[in-house]
């Protein structure tokens, strides 16, 4: 409760948007409005009976194109607080992945007068194309390499409630940044609410430009470690390694991967954070992982309260009918 | 002999070095006489005071989609289409299903033109089996089928003793191999230009060096063999620069570029606009420069439309899944004007040149001249109407394009095939 | 929807008033429930939460033990949310004890319709079970939509169904007031505004 204060000013903020697709056209304010909104829903998971009526009536459906237990498992968690109705639809390797169009995927959707749809898609876009078309609400669970909009949403809580703050904070993001969703996503959001965000990773995985976005790109873990608030390591996906990306998963432990001798030469107070899952040994050492700087596992503690916020938020934005009507 | 008099209109014919205000009488599918003033005797009499008077345009580049994907296009809409933007010559590309690699093939698409009649359909034939770049397809089968050139476009011809290979057996027709340069590793799994709106919308990335790496090392093998390279739709601004400078060292060498590179971005992709998924990719700023300015300085030939009709299903899919191209043939003069003469950057007379009498040279045919005795291709513009892009409108059945709803300048009013009115 | 223009028609409370009121309450609520054991104060956000504190004060400077306070919000059990308009600002229900067999007073300024009343219900009906559920309100201005009524009221208004009732307080309004406010013209055009 003492953190809310902070989040509070300053966010007179409606929400007014039908879809969650990105943080890169999310302002300041709106992110506030999210943050202070999911600050307000975690007391909700903390009750005896963890559900509130907001969201009855309303249908929600899970529609992932690529295998997620703990994104999907938290959308789904934080529709039914809400007593919303929610259907999971695992399309992955199933004929919706390639026979089926976009269109054909929205025009079903369609029919099913479905109210809130969260989707994860391998291809970026994918949730844009279907919010041209729908007239339900999109919210992004992750689309290629491109955003994960809850994602850097439940990071930036993390680090408010950590930190108290995020203006000002130096964030260190750490790995396959090229590959990486989270990392997009965070850049977004750091940036827009002040933080001072650095990228390292080895060449092959900066993408060209990355600096335009408004961040410091190193090259050297040491440096990004040495004077940073907060560490945010990611995946390396193993099965991108065909790609020569980097040499091996071993070069990559010895040149990128997070240990406590690493560590030796960051700030006390410095928070370790992952999307997960982790692979233990490659990006980040299972002490360091389990260590008490750690708030991995906070992260998904708050994913919930984040998704029920962006859930709530989203469900009240007119529909395309009754804003045209 | 009746015939048609254009009475009035400011002829633009580069072939013949003629500019300014002519009388233009047609009989008998050809060209009769050009001259200051020519009496009616009975031609029926069209005024073109206002309007240019020029003659038809030839696309190097077009995809006709028959035989095999009738539903994306067809030579007869394909026709239609080029005719309705100015074009009485195409250049019809062989990555159709099958692909032009037999003279059997070659002739089908040639007949079919010809029972269409709108606009002259010339087949480029594949450079390799079923563009499996692989093993050499019989050029000499090809060029005697009526194929103006050999090309594996949409596929670059990746293996370099292939290349090699095809350049020296090619010069025995003294026809150019069109050369769609992108090296395949480099470009694996690119969906657009790799540069800042790649990264936003992480997107997979092509590099302008996937395409400049393959100009260079063709560069090359045409020197070594004093092979004919020509480059399809220049993309990048290195690609340009390595051009010039091989053409200053007597290199074999033409190229085109198409007038989407020279319009717009990677800034057209916006949110996923598929509408602008085009391969080569559109890039940033400065390679558009170059394009421009390689066009100024004579080092890019032609202009070419790189018309690559869809269907509206495939083109409404997703940015990964969507097919590349642009339907280009109906705007790909306007799109010039707008672009090229309306800023001042290149002349009409020049304009008309990369769009006629340069391809019709790259391609051997008898067109893109008004000259008097010629097959009456002419066209009417009037070069300072406007219109908006309506795809819906087009005669193609590609009704796609980047430029859907934007105003441009310079509209087709009259276009004669042979001496017939065809649009 | 423009917000008609309204204009004040009376002031029913000033300060002093309000104060007063409050502390009548406050023994009303000790001689009902026989001293300060087990009874738990919740106010609604935000103007009930605000005379919770002030009710706990004066229980408290009467019956010299402390009194538990909580806040309720009662937004998510609302009736009219998602209804084509922005979902409104949600903030924290702030209750650090358990109300399960406690005589709980709910505390609001305006008692209109009823619904809010019914939401809070709700709303403490997921937290637990009280033993008694009491309520509490500064004004009590009419035009009840459900079987709800006040046990504690600091000042029972009649008003037209157009009027709004104000309650301003001073740590969030700059004024400590209660007022009645009229729509200045075309009342047919307007709507009811506050509660």
């Amino acid at each position: 409760m003492a953190t809310t204060g902070a989040l509070e000013q300053g966010t007179a903020a409606q929400w007014t948007r039908r879809h969650l697709l990105g943080l890169r056209e999310l302002s300041a304010d709106d992110l506030r409005l999210i943050l202070q909104t999911a600050e307000s829903f975690r007391e909700v998971s903390l009750r005896p009976i963890k559900k509130v009526p907001a969201l009855r009536g309303k249908t929600v459906v899970n529609l992932f194109f690529e295998p997620s237990t703990r994104t999907r498992t938290s959308f789904e968690l934080a529709a039914k607080r809400l007593s919303a109705d929610i259907v999971n639809i695992a399309a992955a390797g199933s004929s919706l992945s390639k026979g089926e169009t976009v269109l054909d995927t929205v025009r079903n959707l369609e029919a099913l007068k479905v109210d809130l749809l969260v989707i994860r898609h391998a291809a970026a876009g994918v949730p844009h194309a279907l919010a041209k078309r729908i007239s339900a609400s999109v919210i992004n669970a992750g689309d290629g390499a491109h955003e994960h909009p809850t994602q850097a949403l439940l990071d930036l809580f993390t680090i408010q409630e950590k930190k108290g703050r995020i203006a000002g904070l130096k964030v260190s993001i750490i790995g396959d940044i090229a590959h990486s969703r989270v990392a997009r996503s965070n850049i977004w959001g750091l940036t827009k609410l002040g933080a001072q965000v650095t990228v390292c990773g080895p060449p092959s995985l900066l993408p060209r430009h990355i600096e335009q976005l408004g961040v410091r790109v190193v090259y050297r873990l040491d440096e990004a470690i040495r004077d940073a608030d907060v560490l945010m390591l990611l995946r390396i996906q193993h099965e991108r390694q065909e790609a020569v990306l980097v040499p091996s998963l071993r070069e990559y432990r010895l040149t990128y991967g997070v240990d406590q001798a690493r560590l030796a030469h960051a700030k006390p107070e410095v928070l370790i954070m992952h999307p997960g899952p982790v692979n233990r040994g490659v990006e980040l050492d299972s002490r360091v992982a389990d260590g008490p700087y750690s708030v991995i596992l906070d992260q998904v503690t708050n994913g919930l309260a984040v998704r029920m916020a962006v859930l709530y938020l989203v469900a009240g934005a007119p529909k395309l009918d009754e804003a045209e009507g | 002999m009746a015939g048609v008099l254009i009475r009035g209109g400011q002829v633009v014919d580069p072939a013949t070095n003629r500019n300014g205000r002519f009388d233009v009488l047609i009989a008998d599918g050809l060209i009769r006489d050009i001259a200051p003033t020519i009496a009616a005797n009975g031609a029926a009499v069209v005024d073109a005071a206002g309007w240019l008077v020029l003659p038809g345009l030839v696309d190097l580049h077009a995809h006709l989609r028959q035989p095999g994907r009738e539903d994306k296009e067809t030579i007869e809409t394909g026709a239609r289409a080029a005719v309705r933007g100015g074009f009485t010559t195409v250049c019809a590309m062989p990555n159709t299903d099958p692909a032009i690699d037999t003279g059997g093939v070659a002739q089908y698409v040639a007949q079919e033109a010809r029972r269409v009649g709108l606009a002259a359909v010339h087949p480029i034939g594949a450079i390799t089996r079923g563009r499996q770049g692989k093993e050499l397809s019989d050029f000499g089968e090809l060029f005697e089928a009526g194929c103006v050139a050999l090309s594996d476009d949409g596929n670059a011809v990746a293996h370099p003793l292939l290349m090699r290979r095809a350049l020296e057996y090619a010069k025995i027709f003294n026809r150019p191999l069109i050369q769609h340069a992108e090296d395949p590793q480099l470009a694996a799994g690119g969906v657009m230009h790799e540069g800042l709106v790649s990264t936003t919308l992480g997107l997979r990335g092509i590099p302008g060096e996937a395409e400049s790496t393959m100009v260079a090392r063709d560069l090359a093998l045409a020197e070594l063999t004093g092979g004919w390279v020509h480059f399809a739709h220049l993309s990048s601004a290195q690609s340009v620069e390595l051009i010039r400078q091989a053409k200053r060292r007597g290199v074999r060498v033409t190229c085109e570029v198409t007038p989407h590179h020279l319009a717009l971005t990677e800034q057209a992709v916006g949110e996923f606009e598929t509408r602008a998924k085009v391969n080569p990719p559109l890039r940033d700023e400065a390679d558009r420069q170059a394009l421009i300015e390689g066009l100024r300085d004579g080092t890019i030939d032609c202009i070419a439309t790189d018309h690559a009709p869809h269907t509206d299903w495939e083109k409404e899919a997703d940015f990964d899944s969507a097919p590349f191209g642009i339907s280009g043939l109906e705007t790909a003069l306007a799109v010039c004007v707008q672009t090229l003469v309306v800023p001042g950057l290149l002349a009409w007379v020049h304009l008309v040149e990369k769009l006629s009498a340069a391809p019709a040279k790259i391609a051997g045919v008898e067109a893109g001249t008004l000259r008097a005795g010629a097959p009456a291709d002419v066209i009417l513009v009037d070069p300072n109407a406007t219109w908006t892009v309506d795809p819906q409108r087009f005669a193609s059945k590609g009704r796609h394009s980047p430029f859907a709803g934007q105003t441009l300048t310079g509209a087709v009013t009259q276009v004669f095939k042979a001496g017939a009115q065809v649009a | 929807m423009t917000e008609p223009a309204y204009h004040e028609k009376a002031k029913v409370l000033d300060a002093d008033g309000i104060r007063r009121a409050l502390t009548r309450i406050a023994h009303e609520i000790l001689e009902h429930n026989k001293g300060t054991a087990g009874v738990a104060l919740v106010g609604i956000r935000t103007r009930g939460a605000l005379l919770a504190q002030r009710l706990a004060q004066a229980i408290e400077a009467i019956d010299q033990r402390p009194v538990q306070v909580g806040i309720l919000d009662i937004t998510l059990y609302r009736d009219d949310v998602s209804r084509a308009t922005p979902q409104p600002v949600v903030r924290a229900t702030e209750i650090p004890f358990d109300v399960t067999d406690q005589d709980v007073v709910l505390v609001d300024d305006v008692l209109f319709t009823g619904r809010t009343i019914r939401a809070a219900l709700n709303a403490l009906n997921d937290l637990g079970r009280p033993r008694t559920i009491q309520l509490a309100v500064l004004v009590d201005r009419g035009h009840r939509e459900l079987p709800i009524r006040a046990d504690y009221a600091g000042k029972n208004i009649p008003t037209s169904r157009r009027e709004r009732v104000q309650v301003r307080l001073r740590e969030v309004d700059e004024a400590e007031e209660v007022v009645i406010e009229a729509p200045a013209a075309d009342p047919a055009a307007s709507t009811p505004g506050g509660r």
